[in-house]
């Protein structure tokens, strides 16, 4: 055990809640959200290990550190084309999943067909 | 053992925000648990001593990244109906899965051994010609160039993917849809009184990034707030996207970098490399070219494709 764990369990939950509602939730939006929740952790896993690596002076691993601001940026821009994706699916057929709905009464991916 | 006092609710407060966003009947609950995680998350990375990445996890990782769902949310989700969950099996099988992973990775984090591996050493090792005193930018910048090079071609690439989900009648409109004007409400207040003090504040952070936390995406990103909040006020109109100056703007951070790293083939030793002496003045002018490409960027991407019917 050491300083960092409780925040290395914190990232572990969060990579599995996030995969979980990845996997368990049909709307993409909320898919897009758990998604995000994942990185979260993802880059807390970072932080714990350039915490550690503290060494010359510094309170933490600046290598690691650069790596979490490039990879918030490239999931900042990954969310922003899936949220727009999600956008058009929504204008183009009506739909918020891209699960096959047994019970839908227009065939997706018809423009137009249920516009609410 | 006192660091625990913090860190605990710190890391409870995490989970149990992670597990509200996935258990919250409404999208817009879903989005608020989010935007708490994000927050406790910015409050983790100042207990990790990352004051970087708290300012870019605060900034961009949990207020803009929020900001985007919630448009897309009260577009989208308000008027659909939730879709029926996947079969009660399959969710089973997610939540072992899940479980599984995050319990592995939890021992895996916990039997780290007690000499972690460090990258601090060298770095201070190399910082000195760099003319930098802030090592996480100094490795932005200088150590791993290459990655933020890639990084900020990604950000142009993500407008040109969002721009190209413009229906065709639209193209080379003002991106985004139009807003209505509220002259006196509060946004329009907040629109009229934060610029001033937001577009100082961005700048600031971005210059001060070489010696102190900050930088170029920290600073970028209130930048392009305060780009946006006009437009979303319905104050004024974002220029259209066939406009070569917005595109300029948008390609002028990996444009730059790029220059002046195929012209280390020539002046030092190699892709990326700067010149002795000259580090310091390169990296300045790829930062003002970045951050002024991270603003614009941000700011189509949360605006989103033209939807405009009338041209502005």
């Amino acid at each position: 055990m050491n300083a960092t764990a409780p925040f290395a369990l914190a990232a572990a939950s969060l990579i599995g809640l996030g995969l979980y509602g990845m996997l368990a939730q049909s709307s993409v939006l909320r898919k897009v959200i758990a998604f995000n929740l994942l990185g979260v952790g993802v880059f807390l896993v970072f932080g714990v290990v350039a915490r550690r690596g503290a060494a010359a002076g510094l309170l933490a691993d600046p290598v690691p550190q650069a790596m979490v601001i490039t990879g918030l940026v490239v999931a900042f821009a990954a969310t922003a084309l899936a949220l727009v994706l999600t956008l058009r699916l929504h204008q183009t057929t009506g739909a918020v999943t891209l699960a096959e709905d047994p019970e839908a009464d227009a065939p997706p991916g018809k423009p137009g067909a249920e516009t609410a | 053992m006192t660091d625990w006092l913090l860190d605990l609710p710190l890391a409870l407060g995490l989970f149990g925000a992670g597990a509200a966003t996935l258990a919250a009947r409404s999208l817009f609950g879903a989005v608020l648990g989010f935007i708490s995680t994000g927050l406790i998350a910015t409050l983790a990375w100042v207990r990790l001593e990352a004051p970087d990445v708290a300012m870019t996890e605060a900034v961009i990782g949990a207020a803009a990244t929020s900001v985007m769902i919630l448009y897309v949310a009260s577009r989208v989700g308000t008027r659909a109906a939730p879709p029926a969950p996947p079969p009660m099996v399959l969710r089973i099988l997610a939540a072992i899965l899940s479980a599984l992973l995050a319990g592995l990775l939890a021992l895996a984090l916990l039997g780290l051994p007690e000499q972690a591996p460090s990258l601090a050493a060298p770095v201070l090792d190399t910082i000195a010609p760099t003319g930098l005193g802030n090592p996480v930018t100094a490795v932005l910048m200088a150590h791993r160039a290459l990655d933020t090079l890639l990084e900020s071609a990604v950000l142009v690439f993500a407008v040109f993917g969002i721009w190209s989900m413009a229906p065709d009648r639209r193209w080379g409109r003002a991106p985004g849809p139009a807003f209505l004007a509220e002259p006196y409400g509060p946004l329009a207040f907040l629109a009229r009184v934060l610029p001033p003090l937001g577009i100082v504040i961005g700048i600031y952070i971005a210059w001060v990034g070489a010696d102190a936390p900050g930088g170029k995406f920290q600073g970028g990103a209130v930048l392009a707030a305060m780009w946006v909040l006009p437009w979303i006020a319905g104050l004024a109109a974002p220029p259209c996207i066939s406009d070569m100056r917005l595109r300029l703007a948008i390609a002028a951070g990996p444009l730059v970098f790029l220059i002046i790293g195929l012209a280390g083939f020539a002046a030092a030793e190699g892709f990326l490399a700067y010149p002795p002496g000259f580090a310091k003045p390169l990296i300045l002018i790829i930062e003002t070219a970045m951050t002024l490409s991270v603003a614009a960027a941000m700011a189509c991407m949360i605006a989103g494709p033209p939807e405009r019917r009338a041209t502005p």
